[in-house]
């Protein structure tokens, strides 16, 4: 029986490593997940056969209970707040993978020194991550507005950081008294909710992301402890892929991911930002869609702002509109476009978007010379051409959507306020751009109805 | 049964797969692959089964129930929201059939 478990974790870690291979390209993504799922669920199985276990009435408990909730809130979670989600059953990993090494811990018997100190290791990322991702999630879903921050924060949290480790020291060579495996993991948890306050909304993918993959390292360090091969490959699989999909997005967003835990948002700016000089010209419904259904190439640019609206559907039967009169119609997406890098790849499929029709960064901005029209709903930051050319701009350096060099430019957008940042917006002002205000969900019926209608 | 040398050579090699596996993923899948990897440690569920499995004292199994109940809602949902985002997910082909 114990070949056969092992067996069957070995082909669950290359099922893990073969959906993983497969998520990574939209053609075979699907099935990806249905593999990882496949060596998932035959791991699980044959676990309750390893020789020697007991308490099987609350293992099975604990699973019925902790896969039910997460199944229905998983299937009923909206796409928009699918990023806050993720961060939430990234803790639980964290926070299972703390539990795991609490129980040796307080057990205290039966492991090598190496497997103490691993334990300690991965409790500690663990019990970090758990925590961190409670309070990146309750901010995403905005239970938590403001962002703490006060006078010398960073030495705070370093003397936290100090006083866990110390701990955790104690624990892993001196002995596994159970008042210190308490007080480690209060202390461990606690830096996990301090290093997590004080960074903003905008910047929670790239530590949810580092969450994750911190999670991931966690249950690999706890697989050395239980000795168990399946773990420790899938969490250091999970780890280093973590690691590069950070600083994938980070790179994503133009923020070095020190800056994103130790700094704040513009901080370093010291000059003044020029300011921009041209007037808003509005533009009315039916002249905009007139526009579009003569022009030979539109390019849409949908921001986070289009979500919100609960625009996308309106959104792609106004493409499929355009479309039917010969019109090439574009989908350009700004890494950060949405709350996390892809997410607005996500909610454009939700609508029916086929993934061919959407174009990132690098493989659009060429194109925007030989665009008629660029629509941009929703989006602000992300399209302002002073990252190109101020540099004393905060948002200056960010790569941007070339949306300004399209022949004409039409900004729906809810009133005139800045954007994200803060920062004016010199594309609003152009000469090649109009403004069409109001609610992105009505202008996209509108534009519909004036495409119909010419 | 994993001795030391032997553990940090796995270690090294998973590292490098993880780095190589998604080392070309488009931007467009950066939030499905996040959730897809965050369903892949959920494979903790079976390290935190056997904690409980082997816990005697009734703290141990009340930690031991805590991990196993997070480490089912770390598959389950990451699972459930990878699949459900990952099925959105068609080319303009696919849905000609459809």
């Amino acid at each position: 029986m114990d070949n056969l478990i092992q067996v069957i974790y070995f082909v669950a870690a290359v099922l893990f490593i073969i959906g993983l291979k497969r998520m990574s390209s939209p053609t075979t993504a699907r099935g990806g997940i249905v593999w990882a799922g496949a060596g998932m669920m035959a791991a699980t199985l044959v676990t309750f056969f390893v020789p020697g276990l007991e308490n099987f009435g609350l293992m099975a408990t604990a699973i019925i209970i902790g896969s039910a909730v997460a199944y229905v809130s998983a299937k009923r979670v909206a796409m928009t707040d699918m990023p806050q989600m993720i961060a939430l059953y990234n803790g639980m990993g964290g926070g299972a993978a703390a539990a795991i090494a609490a129980v040796e811990l307080v057990k205290g018997v039966g492991h090598s020194q190496v497997a103490l100190d691993l334990a300690v290791l991965g409790a500690l990322i663990g019990a970090v991550s758990f925590s961190g991702s409670l309070v990146a999630f309750a901010k995403l879903q905005g239970w938590m507005k403001r962002t703490l921050r006060f006078p010398s924060q960073q030495m705070v949290n370093l003397a936290l950081f100090a006083a866990t480790v110390a701990v955790g020291v104690y624990l892993a060579f001196v002995g596994q008294h159970g008042f210190f495996v308490l007080v480690f993991f209060l202390l461990a948890l606690a830096f996990g909710v301090m290093v997590t306050l004080p960074i903003g909304g905008a910047d929670m993918p790239v530590v949810i992301s580092l969450f994750n993959a911190l999670t991931g390292l966690a249950v690999a360090f706890e697989g050395f402890v239980l000795n168990n091969a399946a773990m420790i490959i899938a969490g250091t699989v999970v780890g280093s892929a973590g690691t590069l999909l950070t600083q994938l997005m980070a790179r994503a967003m133009n923020r070095p991911i020190s800056n994103v835990l130790f700094g704040s948002f513009g901080g370093g700016q010291t000059g003044e930002a020029s300011t921009v000089e041209g007037s808003l010209k509005p533009i009315d419904a039916s002249d905009a869609a007139i526009m579009m259904a003569f022009a030979e190439k539109v390019v849409i640019i949908p921001g986070y702002g289009m979500a919100v609206a609960q625009a996308q559907h309106k959104i792609w039967e106004l493409a499929k509109h355009l479309g039917e009169r010969g019109v090439t119609v574009k989908f350009a997406i700004h890494p950060v476009a949405g709350r996390m890098p892809g997410h607005m790849n996500v909610l454009l499929a939700e609508a029916g978007v086929p993934y061919d029709k959407i174009f990132d960064l690098d493989e659009i901005n060429d194109e925007f010379d030989t665009a008629d029209v660029a629509l941009i709903i929703g989006a602000n930051d992300v399209v302002n051409p002073v990252a190109r050319t101020d540099p004393n701009s905060p948002i200056f350096g960010m790569p941007i959507l070339d949306a300004d060099k399209a022949k004409n430019v039409v900004v729906i957008k809810r009133g005139s306020g800045a954007g994200f940042s803060g920062v004016e917006n010199a594309l609003f002002y152009g000469d090649n751009c109009r403004m069409l205000y109001g609610d992105g969900q009505e202008m996209a019926s509108k534009l519909i109805q004036g495409v119909k209608s010419v | 049964m994993i001795e030391g040398m032997t553990a940090l050579y796995i270690f090294m090699l998973a590292a490098f797969t993880g780095y190589e596996v998604i080392s070309r993923v488009p931007v467009i899948l950066h939030t499905p692959l996040m959730s897809g990897s965050n369903f892949v440690h959920g494979i903790v569920l079976v390290g935190a089964m056997v904690a409980l499995g082997h816990a005697d004292t009734g703290l141990e199994r009340f930690i031991g129930f805590f991990g196993v109940l997070l480490a089912a809602m770390n598959a389950v949902g990451g699972y459930v929201a990878t699949e459900r985002m990952l099925e959105m997910f068609k080319s303009s082909k696919e849905k000609k059939h459809g």
